[in-house]
């Protein structure tokens, strides 16, 4: 076989591979829809941050805007203490909820922001104050039970 | 002599010979790195070579990708939709193909397909002592006839495999979609959301990388060893296929491993 059919037969060979490495990134990877932009972090403490993953999506009403950094623990308050990664497109203000709420009933934990009122926006390192812990279903249903021990019985 | 010290010499001498095996494959391996150099000199021998071993793979890649892709959508379907949650079977496919599928199946038909022909090769050319004469003649035939191969198979291997789970997604996506007719944007979206670039595509890329230069190196040290005779050859073409498959599965458990591990 001469050299120039095959260079041509190696070229298509390496062009579909090349086709495919970005099919995989594009179609079926997340390279184009969730890589964020410039971010800006912030730090959020929790009691309790139940299953909650690094690298799971902060979302505002349902739309993902960042990404959990790192999830570490701070021994002197005896919290977790949750770096989320915010997208630089979105600010928020610095009376933010982040409440850590549950994907369906057996989904994934995300945390998810929901914006004060307060007219000074949140910077690069600042901390979140107000915060709500994941639901822990054991808890719930303890209090429960509890609650339904001391009720009063029906006369 | 006793028979347990002939047991015991038995093993001492297999266990010798396997190190002392391992021992020179990798000082091959090395040569052919600190040669590749002057390999690259002719680049055209690589490009050759990646015809032979990549260009020549590429139906039986595709063609089993293609089935690979079927069976998994299938058998995903019919686990899934026992939980009420068929949607996921595009992230069921997608993930088992770039993870674990695509390389370690590829890596597999591809010592299968190109190392039993490098070993075949080189190992023939060993008896027909053309490796001595172009010693003889000062042309050093690690770089002149094992590192374009080295090279070729090692580029030849992502390449495949990126290959191999691309079609097995689309082979997944005809099962999923039009013929048991799972919503095709929910098969896409799911997958979209659930595979990661970095963790997913790239990891599979490093494995496929690492099997190449490992199915890669044995093929080439099972020839340059293979004893000059036609049994030899044909028992070192079998040793390719069974270390090769052996080493790219036990490669995989440790790779896996520490992908996994952070």
């Amino acid at each position: 076989m001469d050299k120039t059919t095959l260079d041509i037969w190696v070229g298509l060979f390496v062009a579909i591979g090349i086709a495919a490495l970005m099919g995989l990134a594009m179609k079926v990877g997340n390279l184009t829809s969730n890589t964020l932009g410039d971010t800006y972090m912030v730090t959020a403490n929790y009691e309790n941050i139940g299953g909650l993953k690094p690298r799971a999506p902060v979302k505002s009403s349902g739309v993902v805007v960042g990404r959990i950094d790192n999830i570490k623990f701070d021994t002197k308050a005896y919290q977790a203490v949750v770096t989320l990664k915010i997208d630089k497109r979105y600010p928020f203000p610095k009376d933010t909820f982040a409440n850590i709420y549950t994907s369906g009933l057996l989904g994934e934990q995300y945390i998810s922001l929901e914006a004060g009122g307060d007219d000074q926006f949140l910077k690069e390192g600042d901390r979140i104050s107000k915060t709500q812990d994941a639901v822990v279903l054991e808890k719930l249903i303890s209090q429960f039970l509890y609650n339904k021990a001391t009720e009063e019985p029906k006369k | 002599m006793n028979p347990i010290f002939k047991i015991l010499s038995n093993l001492g001498d297999q266990v010798t010979s396997r190190i002392w095996r391992l021992g020179s494959a990798a000082r091959l391996f090395l040569l052919t790195l600190m040669y590749s150099g002057e390999s690259f000199k002719r680049i055209h021998l690589t490009i050759r070579e990646i015809y032979f071993t990549g260009v020549m793979s590429f139906i039986i890649i595709v063609v089993s990708a293609f089935f690979v892709g079927m069976v998994l959508g299938l058998q995903g379907y019919y686990t899934l939709q026992k939980y009420g949650s068929s949607e996921s079977i595009g992230v069921l496919v997608a993930l088992a193909l770039l993870r674990e599928l695509g390389p370690v199946v590829t890596a597999l038909l591809f010592a299968g397909r190109a190392g039993t022909a490098i070993t075949a090769e080189i190992g023939l050319m060993k008896a027909t002592e053309q490796l001595s004469a172009m010693e003889m003649m000062a042309v050093s035939p690690i770089a002149r006839i094992i590192g374009p191969r080295f090279w070729a198979g090692v580029i030849s291997m992502p390449i495949l495999a990126s290959i191999f789970s691309m079609v097995g997604v689309l082979g997944g996506y005809l099962v999923a979609v039009p013929i048991i007719g799972v919503d095709h944007g929910a098969f896409w979206s799911q997958m979209n959301v659930n595979v990661d670039f970095r963790f997913d595509v790239v990891n599979g890329l490093i494995k496929s990388f690492v099997f190449g230069v490992a199915c890669t190196i044995i093929a080439l040290y099972e020839g340059y060893d293979a004893p000059p005779t036609a049994e030899g050859v044909s028992r070192a073409t079998t040793r390719t296929v069974v270390t090769s498959s052996l080493t790219v599965l036990g490669l995989d458990f440790i790779l896996t491993s520490f992908m996994i591990a952070h």
